[in-house]
């Protein structure tokens, strides 16, 4: 079949970027999207124009670093996975595709269809962590964690860090993807030590990189390739209120002693 | 040079807590003043890194990868080994340790897979304190799977994203670092040259992927955790990025290069689909617990497998290999995978298939705990076939999946370069000719978490160690090179891609350097290497300028260093006349078609040293002995 490709392309940060148009003829419905996209590569790289950039690594839908818009839909139409686990068998002959980078303040655009999602690691840093040194951990069985508890964390913790649902979201707001890890380390026994701390730092750092807030809108659950649920988000805000209160009763409590 | 491996005396048990009472120490006062380079954070890397900085060492810290948290151990899908014997099925250190030896085919260093197999237990009470989300049981206690090349259930597992939580795991703990500012973090960063001033290794040369600048960092110590060589063969289970460049440029330093020929070949991957394959993609090892694997008994039997009766079917594993069946470990499973191909007996596009069953465990246990168990598999492979397997059977072939072989390390883990550590899939140490399933977690924490944490210490606490900054010579010398490196290819103009070099490469490397090596083939394969290499030189064509992100440029970087070390890959091969392991020379079989071994005269590491452009490698042997474990045919019949 043959696609026809409108693709964002941006030198750098500072170039104000424009859509390009190519074809790419004999596209095989066993190809994946980014397969196609090295056919495309290919093909310029004959003509001597420079070829498209984008990332990818893994290609196997975990990894994370893969990611674009397709038609206004983040990782494409076929939604619950990343663009390496798009194949050409989900479009026909002639389709017309729009690609372009994810699009947020808090993602300035790198190359092409490369974007800067550096702010994710900071929001991490902020306290997306168990604070336990190495040598220092008691037998992994010492703390039984309920199966249901151990499972709902596992589902959190499957995040794998696209930014997709900053993409998708009206308000670039990166709420799934804080809440995700707030959420895998709230439910296990051994992230509740930090819990207040975690959620007031995570989510601090979320508007500090300039992300929007959430209104519960739903887009990011939609499109996101590790079906993290607007749950996350509910349990997050749930630690936020108690960490608030916790903060001004710890505060208080330090200025009297 | 003789080769020292620095193995501490006394019986195995007691060798690693000898070695920790005996090593030098460096006071807390002191370690601020020392710095670390940690190259790539994959398991081991994050581990190191963040274990170092936990102790007070300054640490820098590169990935390629736009974020630490993308290296390619997050993809390990299966488990991580631990001798813990939750099970109460007879598992034990001294088990673990023998199963690794053995499944190594008897080409592994028994002191350093005994320390593997001891520190295991740790791996995992680290990893659930840091909040790794491990299978539990309804009691609340970990769950076990059981694996290829073992008869205990001693796999731990996070669903069938294993890899992928260990290494939240590790880069959670890095990131904690990053924040007190005990680690400075370089992301989409390539290093392309090590730095060795005075005979130690002192720094890097990296590109800043977004960039294009070339900049230089010094350390008193360097360590390498950038993984494997697969992607030599082009068409491999490991990331696009996935590259040799790191360790290559280190083995041209002075780094012997170990067992190159050793290439871990996977029973359980999807098969290819077209010339424009860009990467094969695994089916956890652990599908074997409830897949059971078959082929038509008839050649070229074009029936679709619903209409093939039961009496029709071989279940070659379960026929061969009786004890084992479908967990045979797995070099002797791709092998026979092959052996089903070549007969005409294959399934699927070109007869480069085999089945993988879940009919009967559907059956018995019901869809619903079958998706629970390997539900994101399921989902992976009918993303990608556009088949529903949970209705007809997965098709699998073998593909690349790891390398045994790395740079050479001693018991410390440090190379021939005094001050060069390197750890993980990079180093050669632990899985002889055949790595077992669930055992490269394993290794990539035990280096990063427990091993080199007390082996650097005791480099930088002997002292002698001169001032260096990146003001240095060598470090001018070093970035000349790669500076002369990126202009060269640049400047080249020719008519052909990195991509297509590298195609060729790789398709030249799995037809005679595969599965299967002959000494026919191998000449053939060291004959045709060096022409591709000229006229890549002569003809290859990168676009772009070199301060850009530049991402042909990337490419031709890393297959010009593939173009070296095929060669030495293929050289190993060939002066390796046996077959063991993930190595199977055709002329070294058994009757009935195992892998042949000749310890006589082969029970040693190979040990490469670099001879310089154009001229040839001079072979080192380590001779491996073995005291605790008897040299045995490996069975699993």
């Amino acid at each position: 079949m043959k696609i026809i490709l409108e693709i964002w392309r941006q030198k750098d940060a500072q170039d104000s970027g424009r859509f390009v148009r190519y074809e790419v003829p004999d596209v095989s419905e066993h190809m994946s999207f980014l397969e196609m996209l090295d056919v495309l590569n290919q093909q310029l790289l004959a003509k001597g124009e420079e070829p498209v950039a984008f990332d990818s690594d893994c290609r196997e839908g975990i990894c994370g670093t893969c990611g674009f818009v397709i038609n206004g839909s983040a990782h494409g139409p076929v939604h619950g996975g990343t663009v390496c686990q798009l194949h050409m068998r989900s479009f026909k002959d002639g389709d017309r595709l729009r690609l372009e980078p994810w699009r947020a303040g808090a993602f300035p655009v790198v190359r092409d269809l490369i974007v800067n999602r550096s702010a994710f690691d900071r929001i991490i840093m902020a306290g997306g962590f168990v604070s336990v040194r190495t040598g220092s951990a008691v037998d992994g069985n010492t703390l039984p964690v309920p199966k249901p508890d151990a499972d709902r964390s596992m589902d959190m913790a499957a995040c794998i860090g696209c930014g997709a649902c900053v993409a998708a979201c009206p308000n670039a707001s990166a709420m799934l993807f804080t809440a995700a890890k707030v959420s895998h380390l709230g439910l296990l026994p051994q992230g509740q030590p930090e819990r207040h701390q975690r959620a007031l730092g995570m989510l601090g750092q979320m508007e500090a990189e300039g992300f929007g807030h959430c209104t519960g809108i739903g887009e990011c659950e939609a499109v996101c390739p590790a079906h993290i649920t607007l749950d996350a988000i509910a349990r997050a805000n749930g630690d936020f209120v108690k960490a608030v209160v916790w903060h001004r009763e710890a505060k208080a409590g330090s200025g009297g002693g | 040079m003789t080769l020292d491996s620095k193995i501490p005396s006394g019986p195995i048990e007691q060798k690693w807590q000898r070695a920790k009472d005996e090593y030098k120490l460096v006071n807390p006062a002191n370690k601020r003043k020392f710095s670390v380079i940690v190259v790539g954070t994959g398991l081991a890397g994050a581990a190191a890194a963040a274990s170092l900085a936990e102790m007070g060492y300054k640490v820098k810290a590169f990935c390629y990868q736009d974020s630490a948290r993308r290296a390619h151990s997050i993809a390990a899908q299966g488990g991580i080994n631990a001798a813990k014997n939750y099970q109460n099925d007879g598992d034990s250190v001294f088990r673990l340790f023998y199963d690794t030896i053995k499944g190594g085919d008897f080409r592994a260093r028994e002191a350093n897979v005994y320390r593997l197999a001891e520190v295991s237990a740790n791996i995992i009470d680290q990893c659930v304190a840091q909040g790794v989300p491990f299978a539990r049981e309804y009691g609340g206690v970990l769950a076990n799977r059981s694996f290829g090349g073992a008869q205990v259930s001693r796999t731990f597992y996070a669903r069938g994203q294993t890899g992928q939580q260990l290494l939240l795991g590790a880069y959670q703990a890095l990131m904690r670092q990053v924040a007190t500012g005990q680690v400075e973090l370089y992301p989409r960063t390539e290093m392309l040259e090590l730095v060795v001033a005075d005979g130690r290794a002192r720094g890097v040369v990296v590109r800043n992927l977004a960039t294009g600048a070339i900049e230089s960092y010094a350390a008193d110590a360097v360590v390498l955790a950038t993984g494997g060589y697969g992607n030599v063969f082009y068409l491999s289970t490991n990331a696009k990025g996935c590259n040799t460049t790191a360790i290559w440029r280190a083995h041209r330093k002075g780094a012997y290069f170990a067992n190159p020929c050793y290439t871990q070949i996977h029973p359980t991957c999807i098969p290819r689909s077209g010339d424009y394959q860009s990467k094969l993609t695994l089916m956890s090892e652990s599908l074997r617990n409830d897949g059971r694997i078959w082929v038509p008994k008839k050649k070229g039997d074009g029936r679709s497998p619903e209409q093939i009766p039961e009496d029709e079917r071989d279940y070659y594993l379960e026929r061969v290999y009786p004890s084992y069946g479908n967990l045979a470990p797995r070099d002797v499973s791709s092998r026979q995978a092959k052996y089903a191909c070549d007969e005409g007996r294959g399934v699927g596009p070109g007869g480069l298939g085999v089945y993988l069953d879940f009919s009967e465990a559907i059956q018995r246990l019901g869809q619903e705990l079958i998706a629970e168990r390997y539900g994101n598999l399921f989902d992976m492979y009918a993303r990608i076939t556009g088949e529903n397997p949970y209705r007809v059977p997965m098709r699998i072939y073998p593909a690349v999946h790891y390398t045994m072989g790395g740079l050479w390390v001693d018991y410390q883990l440090q190379s021939t370069i005094p001050g060069l550590f390197v750890a993980g899939e990079a180093n050669f140490s632990d899985h002889g000719a055949n790595r077992l399933g669930a055992s490269a977690l394993m290794q990539g924490l035990a280096d990063g978490y427990f091993v080199l944490p007390y082996t650097i210490g005791n480099y930088l606490g002997q002292g002698g160690l001169g001032k260096v900054d990146a003001g240095h010579a060598a470090f001018r010398e070093a970035e000349q090179q790669v500076d002369e490196r990126a202009r060269k290819l640049l400047s080249i103009n020719g008519k052909r891609s990195a991509d297509s070099f590298h195609r060729e490469l790789g398709t030249l490397m799995w037809e005679n350097c595969g599965m299967a090596r002959s000494e026919k083939s191998l000449k053939e394969a060291l004959a045709r290497i060096p022409a591709i290499r000229a006229e890549f030189w002569e003809n290859v064509r990168v676009l772009g300028g070199e301060e850009e992100l530049n991402q042909e440029l990337e490419k031709a970087g890393r297959v010009a260093d593939f173009l070296e070390l095929a060669e030495l890959l293929c050289a190993d091969a060939l002066q390796r006349n046996e077959s063991c392991g993930g190595h199977f020379r055709v002329e070294h079989a058994t009757p009935d078609g195992e892998a042949q071994r000749n310890d006589a005269e082969y029970a040693y590491v190979s040990a490469w040293e670099w001879g310089g452009a154009g001229k040839p490698w001079a072979l080192h042997k380590e001779s491996l002995t073995f005291d605790t474990v008897h040299l045995a045919t490996r069975s699993y019949k």
